[in-house]
């Protein structure tokens, strides 16, 4: 599904990320873990084309997607949710939905009823705007909005930031729907929470290099590991 | 809007003025000037879209000098009025007034175009891609969703519809080359009083600014004060005055919402004091300027004199611009303030009297502008800076008796030991070279920090004591002090004064000369304006097309040194002595 390549990527003159290197597989979960400032966003904006590659190469379903333009990416099928969400505050809870419409490669399409039914909470909001809303509402219309284009990776950084332990679990509930759907998801996180959740496999950055990939259980039964890398005890 | 009037001229002239050829023509017109917006957006301005959003105001100043004297080359300079509307020469009669049918048709039509963009932007999925692409065009991107095309498309709707309006307006009023500015200020202005990003606001503000000027037009004239105001001809500064009062009562326009961080907000720069070497250099360009009668003959001088005044303009501008970050689109208010105040003042007192005491009329208006201003940030405020502008520049225009109206005021002349070139030279050199050293010491004395404080986080700097408002009000008035000194020193170099010294124009030149030489330098401005001066004279002396090639020459400086020339060399010199030093560890 999504293979990256020995990827280099920074801002201005500085280099932040190292040949990284890691896949997601066909319906995978895939956790990118890392301490504040390793590399997780960077890497997301680079597969996404929010950010351009220095070196190495990015491939979706075989075809090379790096260095090309966002817009592209997310056509090909890969639906990135950015850190901080970024709604569209002006337009209400509907037309940020309908802003993300796509018509599918194949199968059933996301419909607003679908995504209502995955995101109870948003259901009594349509007609809200975007500003009007908390912040855990915001992250779920965040992740409907992307689901609307049908994608079939989904890049998520850092959703369960800020949120209180109840939202925590409604978005846990829906990201383990989603897989059940069959969407593949990389899931770039600082704590454990949702990656528990969800995740096969585990990828480890520190300072823009990749430390650790592996099956997820293994990663969360080392105590070791969890302290030197993410600083969890 | 200009060309589509022209097109339509040359298109009905082609295709018969028959009921096709008519209607064929304006159609035709509009589309292809929705097309050249189009072209234009997608070779020029796209390459404009990172850069600062002033930068691609004055990008787009130089694409309207282009455009005019492109018009002027094909259509000559005469106003050319169109063919009746076929089937529409005949008036109906309403109240026993008698009403020109194609104005019915024009009422009519107005309203249903404006319906039609509403519907077409709060009812369509195109409208809605526009408006989340306006608001965050990255996320609207990275939902797959291109927002190059989607920005062309408003291009040419916007293009069409400004064709269109040029096209019917033909039979009307004559096509004719001023067209351009007023139309871009009334454009802004609506979106402005509106609110910007907000449609219902746009259409809130036309309807009402079209009641105001038809309620000026109907007044007539009135006596006011002893002399005649005539209201119907101040339908032009009509719109600034609603403009002025909704801003004033409503910071963020009709139905706007307040704006994030402003784009200036984020620029970091000069925070180092310039170092000796910077004393050094500015001394020597001193002298050598001190040393230049010598050497150049009178008109050189003259040119010379216009330069360092337009340096202090500049520099004025600059220092509210940059380290004050509030952008204004009126600065000339305070120019041509200051040249009227001495214009007046030298009839009742010596001119080296009336030099001290134009600028305090200068600052005074800045006081009482200023004071309304700095209430507001970003486009809203730079936009009250011209409404005030545009108020003045009415008052100046109207005020036969004191002002002279639109002919202005002659036999400005300096005192007599100053009434040589050289000496109105060296004096110029010396006020405004004085002025310039001391806006710049003032940029890194105490007060100099307090405003880059509260530029880049009014919030913060409010948290540790510094009084916001006070220290953007002082701001403001030390700018318009020193734009103030350099209007009296220009009334004095020319003898005479106009009105178009405080009109939209002279207001531009000054953004110009303040970005093309670079906002975040501290020289850039004095390279601008010296440049920009030279520039217009060269360019008028030497051809009919000065203003396309002034246009051209602002594109290419826009396009290559999107920072500025000051900022551009700064880049480049650092680079090099980076690599000196890399060199230098590598052979280490
Ligand atoms: N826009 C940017 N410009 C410059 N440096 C950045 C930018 N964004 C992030 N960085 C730097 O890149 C490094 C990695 O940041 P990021 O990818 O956001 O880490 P994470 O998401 O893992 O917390 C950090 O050192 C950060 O300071
Ligand atoms: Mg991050």
């Amino acid at each position: 599904m999504l293979e990256v390549r020995e990827l280099q990527a920074g801002y201005g003159a500085a280099t932040i990320l190292f040949d990284v290197s890691f896949d997601v597989g066909n319906g995978e979960a895939v956790a990118l873990l890392g301490r504040n400032g390793a590399g997780k966003s960077t890497t997301l904006k680079a597969i996404a084309g929010w950010l351009k590659p220095r070196r190495g190469d990015i491939r979706l379903d075989g075809r090379r997607i790096d260095g090309a333009p966002s817009y592209r990416i997310a056509r090909a099928g890969l639906g990135f949710v950015p850190e901080g969400r970024r709604i569209f505050t002006g337009l209400t809870v509907a037309q940020n939905l309908e802003v993300g419409r796509r018509e599918p490669h194949a199968g059933v399409p996301w419909t607003p009823q679908r995504l209502f039914s995955l995101f109870p909470a948003l259901a009594e909001l349509r007609d809200r705007r975007g500003g009007q809303i908390s912040g855990g509402e915001q992250q779920m219309l965040a992740i409907a909005r992307t689901l609307m284009g049908n994608p079939t990776l989904l890049l998520l950084d850092e959703p369960g930031e800020g949120l209180a332990p109840l939202v925590i679990a409604q978005l846990t509930e829906a990201l383990r729907a989603l897989k059940q759907a069959g969407v593949a998801i990389l899931l770039a996180e600082q704590s454990l929470v949702l990656a528990a959740a969800i995740a096969d496999r585990a990828c480890v950055l520190e300072s823009g290099q990749l430390r650790y990939a592996g099956p997820y259980g293994e990663f969360a039964r080392d105590a070791q590991a969890r302290a030197e890398w993410l600083g969890l005890d | 809007m200009m060309l589509g009037a022209y097109l339509a001229y040359s298109l009905i002239g082609r295709f018969g003025a028959g009921p096709l050829g008519y209607w064929g023509g304006v159609l035709l017109a509009a589309l292809a000037v929705g097309a050249l917006g189009v072209l234009l957006e997608r070779t020029l301005l796209r390459r404009l879209y990172g850069a600062p959003e002033l930068l691609q105001l004055i990008a787009t100043f130089g694409v309207v000098l282009l455009i005019k004297d492109a018009a002027l080359a094909v259509w000559g300079a005469e106003d050319l009025l169109g063919p009746r509307a076929p089937g529409l020469g005949g008036a109906i009669a309403i109240f026993g007034q008698p009403v020109p049918q194609y104005d019915l048709l024009l009422i009519v039509l107005a309203p249903i175009v404006l319906a039609a963009m509403w519907v077409a932007l709060s009812r369509t999925r195109w409208g809605l891609l526009v408006r989340a692409a306006t608001e965050d065009r990255e996320m609207t991107a990275a939902l797959g969703v291109n927002p190059s095309w989607l920005f062309s498309g408003v291009f040419f709707v916007g293009a069409l519809l400004a064709g269109l309006a040029g096209a019917l307006q033909l039979p009307r009023e004559p096509a004719n080359l001023n067209m351009d500015l007023t139309i871009i200020a009334d454009v802004f202005v609506v979106t402005v009083v509106g609110g910007l990003g907000s449609i219902r606001g746009a259409f809130v503000a036309a309807l009402i600014i079209g009641i105001v000027r038809a309620l000026c037009i109907g007044i007539g004239d009135v006596a006011l004060f002893g002399s005649v105001v005539s209201f119907a001809k101040l339908t032009l500064v009509a719109e600034f005055v609603v403009m002025a009062v909704v801003l004033v009562a409503r910071p963020w326009g009709l139905y706007g919402q307040p704006p994030g961080p402003s784009a200036i907000a984020e620029q970091r720069d000069l925070q180092v004091p310039p170092g000796r070497r910077f004393a050094i250099a500015a001394a020597l360009l001193m002298a050598a300027l001190a040393a230049a009668p010598l050497l150049v003959d009178e008109y050189a001088l003259v040119l010379g004199a216009d330069m360092l005044i337009f340096a202090l303009f500049a520099v004025s501008l600059h220092f509210i611009m940059g380290p004050g970050g509030m952008a204004s689109f009126g600065h000339a208010a305070y120019f041509g303030l200051g040249a009227y105040a001495a214009a007046l003042a030298t009839r009742s007192m010596p001119m080296e009297l009336a030099l001290i005491v134009a600028p305090l009329a200068a600052g005074i208006g800045a006081l009482v502008f200023g004071w309304f201003c700095v209430r507001l940030s970003g486009v809203y405020l730079a936009m009250l800076t011209l409404a005030f502008a545009q108020i003045t520049w009415a008052t100046v225009y109207q005020w036969d008796a004191l002002t002279g109206g639109s002919n202005g005021l002659v036999g400005v002349w300096p005192a007599v030991w100053l009434s040589s070139r050289v000496a109105y030279y060296w004096l110029t050199l010396a006020i405004a070279g004085g002025a310039i050293a001391l806006l710049w010491r003032v940029v890194f004395a105490p007060f100099g920090y307090a405003l880059r404080a509260v530029r880049d986080s009014p919030q913060r700097a409010a948290a540790i004591g510094i009084d916001v408002r006070a220290v953007r009000w002082a701001g403001f008035v030390l700018a318009g002090l020193a734009a103030g000194l350099a209007g009296s020193l220009y009334a004095f170099s020319k003898g005479s004064i106009s009105p178009d010294s405080l009109s939209i124009p002279r207001s531009i030149d000054a953004l110009v000369m303040v970005l093309l030489g670079g906002l975040q330098t501290l020289f850039g401005p004095v390279v601008g304006a010296a440049l920009l001066a030279w520039l217009q004279d060269t360019l008028a002396r030497h051809t009919e097309y000065w203003r396309a090639m002034l246009g051209a020459a602002i594109l290419v400086l826009v396009l290559l040194f999107p920072q500025g020339i000051v900022g551009a060399l700064g880049a480049a010199a650092r680079a090099l002595r980076q690599r000196g030093i890399g060199k230098r560890a590598a052979a280490a």
